[in-house]
């Protein structure tokens, strides 16, 4: 019985020592630079050649496609834009670019189209099938110039998620990745709501809280700093990685 | 007159205690992480309850890491012992490749495999008699260590390696071989339960076999019995 105590008392104290030591600063540190050597890794191993996630055929889209997160935009402004098709719904292009200007949804259509059938991965752990059509984001940041300086990219979003604005960010590998699109057709039709209407991000090597929804500007950036908590998104802010290929 | 060799060499030694907490954090950090989303599917993709061949249980607190739900803090010590993991089991697997331990200790001969042999070995379990067979290790320990060293953990990560869709973009065909990333999920759960049944009868057997003596041994290194009155 004394046995039997020692180990549960010796476990209790293990998974509470673990859930201690996963507070501190000094793991925090270990977490990133372990982000740092998969993305490392990721990136060596596919080396030659631009890694490209797999793309599918029709007859493997997932029944319907699941809606997580943010379901809507909870505001008087984007309940107008519903109810107007999204006619007048503007994709403002900032930062560090050469060209700063607004795009409208006719803007975007009129650039070429990229249509891509791509599994989404969510960090919870479940997948959906989707085909995804909208321009290259290569294609925008191209137009606007991006400066040599930029060495990322932000997406600002209409949605608040617990109060807090929702928002991304990658590198520029990321950007300009030819799978990487703003997406403003699922299945063939426009964007339903609950995918995150009228635009939404799709960044096809990294989990579904990078695929920023409701997006309302880009920006090219040479620092996350000074953007929500410095972490370069909304879910980074509350403690998941960055770098979400992994 | 050579050196003695220790009943475990160092790099096994040294292996098998970082193996041992590696698995554990990533066990129970992974109970963590399966709370997020309790279902199961074959295939790619898969989200809605008819799709699902199993719906697992939730895992309680005290089997997590940390011992309260949080996906985030569950990846990062999964991300982090992912990476120790792996590399331990690649730098035990060079070095037991190149001290013969593989060889000598690990894969057994074709004697060993005869179905007589083997029903020798479960007669003796049985019994309770662990201290028997020619070599160091019997063919029912040598059937369980090549099956973990050799299928069961690299199993583990490999189809970890398949759930990351930026490894996933680097090599897309190790998603096929296990067809496709939801099967891969599956075949990770399945291969962490497998891990942890090896777990229990490894502690139960150590424990049979008197646990002092093995578990000094795996520190220490040991010697290896019989050597003192060996014989030209």
């Amino acid at each position: 019985m004394q046995r039997r105590n020692f180990l549960v008392a010796a476990g209790a104290a293990f998974v509470a020592g673990c859930s201690e030591i996963g507070k501190t600063n000094w793991f925090g540190k270990l977490v990133d630079g372990a982000e740092g050597w998969h993305r490392g890794l990721h990136r060596a191993l596919g080396v030659g050649r631009i890694p490209m996630a797999p793309e599918y055929s029709r007859a493997d889209l997932s029944p319907y496609f699941r809606g997580n997160g943010s379901l809507t935009v909870d505001t008087d402004a984007y309940r107008a834009a519903e109810a107007e098709g999204f006619a007048n719904w503007r994709l403002a292009v900032g930062g560090l670019v050469d060209n700063p200007g607004e795009l409208t949804m006719d803007d975007l259509r009129a650039l070429p189209q990229r249509t891509q059938i791509t599994r989404h991965d969510c960090v919870e752990g479940w997948s959906a099938i989707g085909e995804w059509t909208g321009p290259q984001l290569s294609r925008i940041l191209e137009t606007a110039g991006v400066q040599p300086e930029a060495n990322f990219i932000i997406f600002r979003c209409a949605d608040n998620l617990n109060g807090a604005d929702y928002y991304e960010s990658c590198d520029m590998d990321d950007a300009i990745h030819p799978q990487t699109i703003i997406a403003h057709q699922l299945n063939g039709e426009a964007l339903p709501v609950r995918n995150g209407a009228p635009l939404r991000l799709r960044i096809e090597r990294q989990l579904g809280y990078k695929h920023a929804k409701y997006l309302t500007g880009i920006e090219a950036v040479a620092s996350l700093d000074g953007y929500g908590q410095g972490n370069g998104g909304y879910w980074e802010d509350r403690g998941y990685q960055w770098y979400a290929g992994i | 007159m050579a050196k003695k060799r220790k009943r475990h060499a160092i790099s096994t030694r040294i292996w098998h205690w970082v193996n041992a907490l590696a698995l554990i954090i990533l066990f129970m950090s992974g109970l963590n992480i399966s709370n997020a989303h309790r279902r199961l599917y074959w295939g790619d993709g898969g989200f809605l309850p008819e799709q699902a061949w199993l719906e697992v249980p939730r895992f309680p607190g005290w089997a997590t890491i940390p011992d309260y739900y949080s996906l985030a803090a569950a990846r990062d010590w999964h991300v982090l012992f992912s990476l120790v993991l792996g590399f331990s089991l690649l730098a035990f697997m060079i070095s037991a490749f190149f001290n013969g331990h593989m060889k000598r200790d690990i894969f057994a001969s074709r004697r060993e495999w005869k179905p007589s042999n083997i029903w020798r070995d479960v007669r003796e379990h049985l019994k309770f008699n662990f201290d028997h067979g020619a070599g160091k290790y019997n063919i029912l320990q040598k059937i369980s260590y090549a099956g973990v060293i050799l299928i069961l953990i690299p199993l583990m990560i490999f189809t970890g390696m398949v759930m990351s869709p930026g490894m996933e973009a680097a090599w897309p065909w190790m998603t096929e071989m296990f067809g496709g990333r939801q099967s891969a999920r599956s075949l990770h759960f399945i291969a962490a339960w497998l891990l942890f049944a090896f777990f229990v009868v490894h502690i139960l057997l150590v424990l049979a076999a008197g646990p002092i003596g093995q578990i000094r041994d795996m520190i220490t290194g040991g010697k290896i019995e019989g050597d003192d009155d060996a014989t030209a």
